[in-house]
């Protein structure tokens, strides 16, 4: 892994004095050799990593390369063979309350008898309880989310009449109703349409603006520069970390995706290397 | 010799003889036949078509009878069968594609209602002046008691049409069943294909109601063909495993029957076939529990193994106590967790390795090479002495670890 | 509807209604689960825990028998989820095995068992015997106030009461974690939602429902109850809490058309002689889905189906 020295400054030097106190330069998730495995094939193998505070980080790789699990074993969704994760510095059921996650949009059954609301307000279950009221001022949180990614007018709609741009912002907007400091995306920009990519963006980047920490699986490469200021590469194993300008570099990407990423298709990126 | 061999040698009379061999070719049709079954996924389609043939013994009863004919004549009483577990078939299918229910659904639906229209219909026979010897709850758990040769031949010819059907149609059922889309594209109608799967099932369903009943029938059905899945991984071997595991258990299991009282024939062949399921389960060689089992711990131990040298290499603690027991046991690190001489070279190589792969990662940017890194691996089992020297060479000299 | 309806068809009909709303309500949730025929499977299983349990105790009795047809289908639940994880084979597939092994041992116990004596068969573990939960002492209505004739009361009605109570209890108190767990699994272990844990109590909480139910109305009330009611409701409604609420009102339609049409129903085509209760009420049941399979106003799916993820 690259050294923290360098990225801590960098870190500090874009979210202000803001966040600086205590937690100078700390990681919001961190992971020290998180080994999973289905069988004998390793999903994702051997990784520490530090996700800075306050940053937008985005997770790439190729296909198959342990992007989503690696998520899914932060938040235990699925087993670890080895390793350990910490959020915030601390042991991850002591932090719960401050993770929020947007899963993958195909992993549900969009089929569920359920409307927008009904979905937004899941996203209240853990500070509501079983049976906290989730009418009057926890309702008004839902719309309010549902307001943040321009679906306020969706509240009743059955979830499976939803567009599949649209059902991506209802899903951000559950995770934006848990109120958390830091979000977990899978794969938040596949398969939507423009409009809903620009709305997403800006709802991150305002999360980023209040000092909340953004990770997401990302894999349009086209986009990263843009999005993002950090990216975390992976095949199985660690390839690169740290900011955009330094880690995002052609070298980085033909060492993560090897043959699969044409030469001409690494040119035409808007790579960091080529910029600067 | 004893009741057991005899009736295994088919030296236990001219009955038992006729019920060994039948339930031995039923258990083969079934077994083979339900390979794509549970290769589709659709094991438990056997399961409607069973309990849909309730109504339709029934009934076959109640229009013989009032045909002036004997109610119980076997072959009529199977075609009625037949026609009422091929409607909840028809059923299921319809459901699934024209509602927002699943298949799991819709069979549990028709499977209930057609039990229940089933039994409501034998309590209408009861009641009937003839029916009250109809003996039709001898179709829930079989009756092989009174088998007759004909009987016998019966089951034959339908396990036979069942083996041929499957048989015949053995490709595009494997396409269908891995891929249907793909089995789509290819130009095969997958529709038909899934009906002729049924419609195998279904005759082997019809004909086993008479020995193991249409409970266990479904039994016969499934277990076979999961116990072949742990012993092969190519298709066309499967249906014979599945079938020959299907045979061994009718034949053994309709012996064993014989050759003491209160040993209901249905019963003891599902169980022969569960047997051989729980031994398969355990012990088969590549994807049996036990294989798995220790592989998984190999594997565990390999990672822990690796991880521990790193720590050790970047002197950072260990925390996992896996991983420490693993070491200590090694005599990598002592007890206090301070790592021993052979251990710093063996975390001195494992981190040499990471600078080696980090360099060849670089230097070879093709998936083919570099895709096999799973850190694991020797890279002396990748790349060649020269290609590695290189390696070395870009790096520099080597480090000492230190305790 | 005098003094003989509260003898005969009172407390019946109140037993099949229990029964069936027990079932219908883990069913809603079985079904949006795709666990359909866990309810099929336990009605199975439930053969060779009330033979062993009989052969344990020596007495045909209620409570050693429920408590036997719980343990077996628990033992049946751990040994699906066993075959699924550990063989790694398909869930119908598993469901398959374990059940149809189970039951075939339930057969064979019976057999080797001396059971000719006493009332124990498989006839009468399907077709249950809801016919003769009658209230003999009542003589009217006004013996719903007597507490005599209340004492005598068949004991299927107070047990049967208890587990549809239970059953209504725990749908409220975890109806949240289980919508959100049935939707989304993963987002619910991600709030720290026992996921895994819940979708085991279900299964078990609906096995429970199951052998209360089969030790008053039999196994095909069972398997059809788990199913039809909630299937039907799905096609009803898009709306979870009223999809729950449609199942309650189909269950109790069935149990009580069904028991209706089975008394009575023969009687009014000429016949003499009633037909099994059972059977009619899961037949009812089906009818209700058909008409609902044919017109539900939401019997068409709208959204897209779950896809394997990778990555």
């Amino acid at each position: 892994m690259t050294g923290t020295a360098g990225t801590k400054d960098v870190v500090a030097a874009r979210i202000g004095s803001g966040h600086r106190g205590a937690s100078s330069g700390e990681a919001a998730l961190s992971v020290r050799g998180l080994t999973v495995s289905y069988a004998e094939k390793p999903a994702v193998f051997s990784v520490d990593a530090a996700f800075a505070a306050g940053a937008m980080t985005a997770i790439i790789g190729p296909n198959g390369a342990g992007k989503s699990t690696l998520l899914k074993a932060c938040l235990g969704i699925v087993p670890r063979l080895s390793g350990e994760v910490e959020l915030f510095g601390q042991p991850l059921e002591k932090a719960r309350h401050r993770i929020a996650y947007v899963p993958q949009r195909a992993s549900v059954d969009w089929d569920f008898p359920a409307t927008v609301l009904d979905l937004v307000k899941m996203g209240l279950f853990r500070s509501v309880g079983l049976f906290g009221r989730l009418r009057g001022e926890p309702e008004a949180r839902a719309r309010a989310c549902l307001e943040r990614v321009g679906m306020a007018g969706f509240a009743d709609r059955q979830i499976g009449q939803l567009s599949g741009g649209q059902q991506q912002r209802v899903f951000l907007a559950r995770a934006l109703a848990q109120g958390a400091d830091l979000y977990l995306l899978d794969e938040p920009f596949a398969g939507v349409d423009a409009a809903t990519e620009r709305a997403i963006v800006d709802v991150l980047r305002t999360l980023k603006s209040e000092g909340k920490t953004v990770i997401a699986v990302h894999h349009d490469l086209a986009t990263v520069t843009e999005y993002f200021d950090r990216v975390f590469m992976i095949n199985v194993s660690p390839v690169a970390e740290g900011p955009v300008a330094e880690a995002f570099t052609a070298e980085t990407l033909m060492a993560a995706y090897g043959g699969r990423l044409a030469a001409t298709h690494v040119d035409e990126l808007a790579l960091a290397g080529t910029r600067v | 010799m004893t009741p057991l061999l005899d009736a295994l040698f088919l030296q236990a009379g001219h009955n038992a003889a006729l019920v060994a061999i039948g339930a031995g070719l039923l258990g083969y049709a079934s077994g083979a036949t339900g390979t794509f079954l549970f290769l589709r996924k659709r094991a438990l389609l056997s399961d409607a078509a069973a309990h849909a043939t309730l109504p339709g013994v029934a009934l076959a009863f109640i229009v013989m009878v009032a045909l002036g004919g004997d109610g119980r004549n076997l072959a009529g009483l199977l075609l009625g069968s037949a026609i009422t577990a091929a409607i909840g078939l028809v059923t299921v299918q319809w459901i699934v594609a024209h509602t927002r229910l699943t298949e799991d659904a819709a069979i549990g639906a028709v499977l209930g209602v057609f039990f229940g229209v089933g039994v409501v219909l034998l309590t209408v026979i009861q009641t009937m002046s003839s029916g009250r010897q109809a003996g039709l709850e001898d179709f829930l758990l079989g009756s092989t008691a009174g088998m007759l040769r004909q009987d016998a031949l019966v089951i034959a010819a339908g396990g036979a049409l069942a083996l041929a059907l499957t048989w015949a149609l053995r490709r595009p059922m494997t396409l269908v069943s891995f891929d249907a889309d793909f089995a789509t594209a290819a130009g095969y109608r997958v529709s038909r294909i899934d009906l002729m799967m049924m419609l195998a099932a279904l005759v082997v369903t019809v004909i086993g109601l008479k020995v193991v009943g249409l409970v266990l029938i479904v039994a016969l059905l499934i277990i076979p063909p999961v116990a072949a899945r742990f012993w092969t991984e190519s298709v066309g071997r499967m249906i014979w495993i599945a079938g020959a595991i299907g045979g061994i258990s009718g034949y053994a299991g309709a012996a064993v029957s014989a050759s003491a009282p209160n040993l209901p024939t249905g019963p003891i062949i599902v169980l022969m076939a569960a047997g051989v399921f729980v031994a398969s389960l355990l012990f088969a060689p590549v994807r049996g529990v036990a294989a798995a089992f220790i592989r998984q711990r190999r594997f565990k131990a390999r990672v822990h193994h690796r991880q521990g040298l790193l720590a050790i290499a970047r002197q950072e603690p260990i925390r996992e106590t896996f991983t420490l027991r693993l070491l200590q046991r090694e005599n990598l690190i002592r007890a206090d967790g301070v790592p021993t001489e052979a251990g710093r070279a063996a975390a001195a190589k494992v981190s040499r390795d990471e600078r080696r792969w980090d360099i060849a990662r670089r230097i070879h940017q093709d998936a083919g090479l570099t895709g096999r890194y799973d850190g694991l691996t020797p890279i002396e089992d990748v790349f060649t002495a020269d290609e590695i020297q290189e390696f070395d060479r870009r790096i520099g000299p080597p480090v000492a670890v230190e305790g | 509807m005098g003094a003989e309806f509260v003898q005969f068809s009172l407390t019946p009909i109140l037993i099949g209604i229990l029964a069936s709303v027990a079932c219908a309500l883990p069913g809603n949730f079985l079904i949006l689960r795709r666990q359909a025929l866990i309810g099929d499977a336990i009605s199975h299983v439930v053969l060779p825990g009330i033979v062993v349990a009989f052969l344990l105790s020596g007495v045909v009795a209620a409570m050693p028998m429920l408590l036997g047809a719980a343990a077996s289908a628990i033992v049946a639940v751990v040994l699906i989820e066993l075959v699924k994880r550990v063989g790694q084979v398909e869930p119908g597939a598993a469901m398959g095995v374990v059940f149809t092994t189970l039951f075939a041992a339930g057969v064979l116990l019976l057999e080797q068992s001396d059971t000719s004596s006493v009332h124990l068969d498989v006839e009468h573990a399907l077709m249950g015997n809801l016919e003769s939960l009658i209230w003999l002492r009542a003589g009217g209505w006004g013996s719903l106030f007597d507490p005599v004739a209340l004492a005598t009361l068949p004991p299927e009605l107070g047990r049967m009461a208890l587990a549809c109570a239970v059953m209504i209890a725990l749908t409220l108190v975890f109806w949240r974690w289980l919508k959100i767990a049935t939707f989304d699994e993963g987002f619910a272990e991600a709030l720290g939602i026992p996921a895994a844990p819940l979708g085991f109590g279900l299964v078990i909480a609906s096995a429970l429902a199951a052998v209360a139910a089969f030790e008053a109305v039999g196994s095909i009330i069972v398997i059809a109850m788990f199913i039809c009611p909630p299937a039907a409701a799905r096609l009803m409604t898009s709306n979870l809490e009223r999809q729950v609420l449609w199942s309650v009102v189909f269950a109790t339609l069935s149990a009580v058309a069904g028991y209706v049409m089975a008394g009575y129903g023969p009687l009014w085509l000429g016949g003499s002689d009633s037909v099994s209760a059972a059977g009619m009420i899961a037949a009812v049941s089906g009818v209700i889905l058909g008409l609902a399979c044919l017109f539900g106003p939401h019997r068409q799916r709208v959204g897209a189906a779950r896809s394997g993820g990778v990555g």
